[in-house]
C-alpha cells in the first residue's frame, strides 16, 4: 500500500477526528510504531476532551437576561459597548486635544472649561461628559432615553433614587420643548447623573445633563461653551452640576437654561 | 425578524461557552457575549441568510475581543472563588488536573487559546476557524500546534518560559 507521509496536520486532524476512516486508520498504524508521537498525540486529545469537561456545562447555564438585552426593543445604556464608547470618546478628546490639556484636565473640578491655544474655550470635566452624552443620545431615534416621558412618575422616581437627590426634569413646553424622557449615565467619579431630553415639533433636541458631584467645586454663573456643533450652557451650584445641550443658537440656549434655572431654584434640594 | 432572532438566542449557550473559556472571568466573558449579540443584531444585515450563522457570530467575537485586548480594559472584578471556575464533573480526569488545564489555557496567548478552543469546543474544521478568524490555514495549524504543545508542557509542568514580565 503506497502511504502519503504523515504529516503534523494530519495528527492534529486526528486528534480532532477530522480525517476519513480510512486516512483515520493511516495515521493509527503509523502512530503505533512511533510511541513518542502516540504519547504526544493522546495528550492532546486528553486536552481536548479536558477543555470539553470544563466547558461544557457552560451550555447548561441560564442565560443572564442581560445578554438579550440588546434584542429586545429597548436601549441597553449599561451595555459595556456603550460604557467604553463613552470612555473612548473622552479619551480621544483629552488626547487629540494637546499638552496644554493636562494642565486644564487636572483642574477638571475646579472648571468646566478651559481656554485652548486659539483662545477658544474648550470645555472639561461635566461639562464635556454633557456634551458627548448629548452627541451620543440626540441622534438616536429608536432608543433616545431609556424611559420616555409617558412614565414620567417612574422616571423621576428612579432617577432620584439613583442619583441621591431630587430628580424632577423642569417643564419647557411654555417654550416648545417636550419632555422625550430621560436616563441614567456615569458621572466623572462614577457616580450616577442623569440626562433628560427634551424635543421641540421641527425635531430639534436638547438635554439636560445634571450631576451632583460637583460639590468640591465653586459655585458657578452660567458660562456657555461649544464643542463640534453642541452648543452648552452649564452653571454649578452646590453640589449640583448643570448642563444644557444643544444645537440651536446660544441666544435660544440662553433663554431655555434661564427657563431651567429657575424652575430648579424653586424647587429648593 | 423573529426568526433571525430565535437563532441569534440560539447561539448563546454556545457563544459563552467560548468566551468563558476565552477569558477566564465569568462578568467579562458576559460582556464580551453581550457585546457580540448587540453587534450581531445591529449588523444582521451583514449576515447572509443560509450561511452559518454561528461562524458569523464567532467571528464577531473574535473581532470585539481583538478591540479589547487592544484596548486599555475597564476593570472588572471577580466577586468569589466560585467565580473562577465554571461548575464542572470531573469525569476521567481529578479536579486539581482540570484546574491545571484552566490555568495552563490562561498562559496560551490568546490568538492561540482561541483557535484550541474553537477546535476543541465548536468542533470546527480548521477551513471553518481560518473562515471565522480571517487567517491563512497554515497560521491556524502552526498557531493550533504550538497552543497544544504549550498546553502539553505546561500539564506535564515542563513549563521553562518565565512568566514573568519586566515592566518598564
Amino acid at each position: 500500500m503506497n502511504q502519503l507521509a504523515v504529516t503534523e496536520s494530519d495528527l492534529h486532524a486526528y486528534v480532532d477526528d477530522l480525517l476519513g476512516d480510512a486516512r483515520s486508520k493511516e495515521v493509527a498504524v503509523w502512530l503505533a510504531a512511533r510511541p513518542e508521537e502516540q504519547a504526544r498525540i493522546n495528550a492532546y486529545r486528553e486536552q481536548n476532551e479536558g477543555l470539553r469537561a470544563l466547558f461544557n456545562p457552560v451550555l447548561n447555564e441560564v442565560v443572564p437576561p442581560r445578554l438579550t438585552a440588546a434584542l429586545e426593543n429597548r436601549a441597553s445604556w449599561f451595555s459595556p459597548s456603550y460604557l467604553r464608547l463613552v470612555a473612548g470618546l473622552l479619551i480621544a478628546v483629552v488626547s487629540g486635544a494637546g499638552g496644554w490639556m493636562l494642565h486644564g484636565a487636572t483642574q477638571t473640578n475646579m472648571l468646566a472649561a478651559v481656554k485652548n491655544s486659539n483662545g477658544q474655550v474648550v470645555l472639561t470635566g461635566f461639562a464635556r461628559q454633557a456634551a458627548i452624552a448629548h452627541g451620543v443620545y440626540t441622534p438616536d431615534v429608536r432608543h433616545p432615553v431609556e424611559i420616555g416621558a409617558d412614565q414620567e412618575d417612574q422616571l423621576v422616581t428612579w432617577l432620584s433614587k439613583r442619583t441621591g437627590a431630587d430628580m424632577h426634569p423642569p417643564k419647557l413646553g411654555k417654550l416648545g420643548y417636550e419632555l422625550v424622557g430621560g436616563r441614567l449615565l456615569p458621572g466623572e467619579s462614577g457616580s450616577p447623573v442623569a440626562q433628560f431630553m427634551y424635543q421641540e415639533a421641527g425635531g430639534q433636541r436638547l438635554t439636560l445633563y445634571v450631576s451632583t458631584d460637583q460639590a468640591q467645586n465653586k459655585d458657578t454663573g452660567f458660562r456657555f461653551a461649544q464643542q463640534g456643533t453642541v452648543n452648552v450652557f452649564y452653571w454649578i451650584d452646590g453640589k449640583f452640576g448643570y448642563a444644557l445641550s444643544g444645537g440651536v443658537n446660544k441666544g435660544e440656549l440662553a433663554k431655555i437654561a434661564h427657563a431651567v434655572y429657575e424652575q430648579l431654584d424653586n424647587k429648593p434640594q | 425578524m423573529q426568526d433571525e432572532r430565535d437563532r441569534l438566542i440560539a447561539c448563546i449557550p454556545r457563544l459563552r461557552r467560548y468566551a468563558r473559556a476565552l477569558i477566564s472571568d465569568r462578568t467579562g466573558a458576559d460582556d464580551l457575549v453581550q457585546d457580540t449579540m448587540e453587534r450581531g443584531w445591529k449588523k444582521l444585515s451583514s449576515w447572509q441568510s443560509g450561511s452559518d450563522m454561528r461562524a458569523w457570530l464567532f467571528g464577531i467575537m473574535h473581532n470585539l475581543h481583538i478591540d479589547q485586548v487592544r484596548r486599555p480594559a475597564i476593570a472588572t472584578e471577580v466577586l468569589d472563588d466560585d467565580t473562577l471556575m465554571p461548575m464542572f464533573k470531573a469525569t476521567q480526569t481529578d479536579a486539581l488536573e482540570m484546574r491545571d488545564l484552566q490555568s495552563a489555557l490562561a498562559t496560551l496567548p490568546a490568538e492561540q487559546r482561541e483557535i484550541l478552543l474553537l477546535v476543541a469546543l465548536e468542533e470546527m474544521s480548521y477551513i471553518e476557524v481560518a473562515a471565522t478568524l480571517g487567517l491563512p490555514l497554515g497560521t491556524v495549524m502552526s498557531r493550533l500546534s504550538r497552543a497544544r504543545q504549550k498546553l502539553r508542557a505546561h500539564m506535564e509542568g515542563r513549563v521553562v518560559v518565565s512568566s514573568l514580565k519586566v515592566v518598564k
